[in-house]
């Protein structure tokens, strides 16, 4: 079958990240095997794997978060992203992480307002303009779908919004600091179908602008809203293509079986 | 709340339409070409069965792939299994089309002329205003007017049969007397067909609505 027009057009997409024989451990337990992926810009890439297949701390490896795991260390390889070895001795992770934004499973808003939740990123870059705050914050819950619901009570806790709102806040919150990649690990997962529904709404309207990365356990939203599909198993990438490919035609028999519900 | 992929859905329902309106078009240039004993429309409806080949194989690979991908439900799937169907029904439509032109051009070339062209202008009348029916009851959700469709279709199998009772009964004259004679009962027995898939295309269309 011929794949899709959307991913015809994005054969010829940049490569935003660059990872080769890339290996990873915690202490002694070897946790990615020999990883080779370039993601491409302003796609969707989604990775797909049991639990404790390695696909979160792979995505974790791309901002540089498992820093804070002592035990954490990388025993080989290389991510490059625009070019540049992330784990250079010359690089600042905190600048990094301003170009890779990250939402989590579960929503972590800061007990602020919701303005100030949006602000707070650029209040430490030292933007303290409130004409130039107001703009980007109003920019921000727009981008994420979010502006129509909270323009009204901006200076209301922030804690006080549903879950699904309260995801999509962490969203623009990442979006305020102009980020390239916005990671996301598992971003879905403790929200409800309709609210769900309204955050793969929003992924699929962000790819315009941000190169976006997904772990996802539901495989069913991988398919909706990826461009190309990781499939880890056991630390392994097992099969990397395009979404259509590795739903309708994958090349492994692993991936079939994972992606068909014959797995284990 | 409408999806991103919503709009996919859509174009599998042009396609179906549109293929619809080319079934029609290639059976409606084959009855004309036979009854004005026309050879260029005759050949226009042979030229149009590839395009409708390959329409029905989008719809298919479409269809497979939101299924995969979409995982779509209640209605959204009604629509996906009436697509594959009727592109189906729609696809056979136009092979009976192509039959019917290549009997035709047969005839054309062998006698220069339609001898007799029996009741298969009527045929084709009621078989593809089946067909347009139809397409016009899935295009505008029209229940009464798919349902209604079901029945038209006694009429084109009671001048099939009529046409098989006389022509072979005739079926006894010189070679080319007796080729064409068979071949018009080819003919006519092929727009019976569509017809049927007309009715074919009622049902899914009611199958859509409904449920059931």
């Amino acid at each position: 079958m011929a794949p899709p027009k959307d991913t015809e057009k994005k054969q010829d997409a940049r490569d935003v990240i660059e990872v080769r024989d890339f290996n990873f451990a915690y202490g002694n337990a070897q946790a990615l095997f020999d990883v080779n992926m370039d993601i491409k810009d302003k796609e969707v890439t989604a990775f797909i794997g049991p639990s404790g297949c390695g696909k979160s701390t792979f995505l974790r490896c791309f901002n540089r978060m498992n820093d804070l795991i002592d035990i954490a260390r990388i025993t080989g390889g290389s991510v490059k992203i625009n070019g540049i070895d992330i784990y250079g001795k010359e690089i600042d992770v905190i600048e990094l992480r301003k170009h890779i934004g990250m939402v989590f499973q579960k929503s972590n808003p800061f007990p602020k307002s919701i303005y100030d939740n949006i602000a707070y990123g650029l209040r430490i870059q030292g933007i303290k303009k409130k004409n130039v705050l107001d703009d980007v914050v109003e920019e921000c819950l727009r981008g994420a779908a979010l502006w129509d619901e909270v323009k009204d009570r901006l200076h209301e806790s922030a804690l006080g919004m549903s879950g699904g709102q309260q995801q999509r806040l962490c969203i623009a919150r990442a979006l305020a600091v102009k980020p390239q990649i916005l990671l996301m690990d598992e971003p879905c997962s403790a929200l409800d179908p309709i609210a769900t529904a309204k955050v793969e709404e929003l992924i699929h309207s962000l790819k315009r602008d941000y190169t976006i990365v997904i772990v996802t356990h539901n495989m069913q939203q991988a398919a909706r809203v990826s461009d190309r599909t990781a499939f880890f198993y056991l630390g392994k990438l097992i099969e990397y293509d395009v979404t259509d490919t590795i739903f309708m035609n994958p090349n492994n028999e692993q991936t079939e079986a994972y992606v068909s519900g014959r797995f284990g | 709340m409408k999806r991103y992929f919503h709009k996919e859905l859509e174009e599998i329902r042009s396609k179906l339409i549109l293929i619809g309106e080319k079934a029609n078009e290639a059976g409606c240039l084959a009855v004309e070409g036979f009854i004005q004993s026309d050879l260029e429309k005759t050949l226009n409806a042979l030229q149009l069965d590839d395009e409708i080949d390959d329409i029905e194989v989008e719809i298919d690979r479409d269809s497979v792939r939101y299924i995969t991908l979409r995982s779509p439900v209640s209605s959204d799937v009604r629509l996906i299994f009436v697509a594959i169907k009727a592109s189906n029904d729609l696809e056979r439509a136009g092979d009976e089309a192509h039959s019917i032109a290549k009997h035709t051009r047969n005839i054309l070339t062998r006698q220069g002329k339609v001898p007799d062209t029996v009741e298969i202008e009527e045929m084709g009348r009621l078989a593809f205003a089946m067909l347009r029916d139809a397409l016009t009851s899935f295009l505008d959700e029209d229940l009464a007017l798919a349902r209604g469709i079901i029945e038209r279709d006694k009429e084109v199998d009671r001048l099939n049969k009529a046409n098989f009772k006389r022509l072979s009964n005739g079926v006894s004259g010189e070679n080319g007397e007796t080729s064409t004679q068979i071949e018009t009962i080819f003919i006519s027995k092929s727009i019976e067909r569509i017809a049927d898939h007309a009715k074919n295309l009622a049902e899914e269309v009611i199958y859509l609505l409904t449920g059931k």
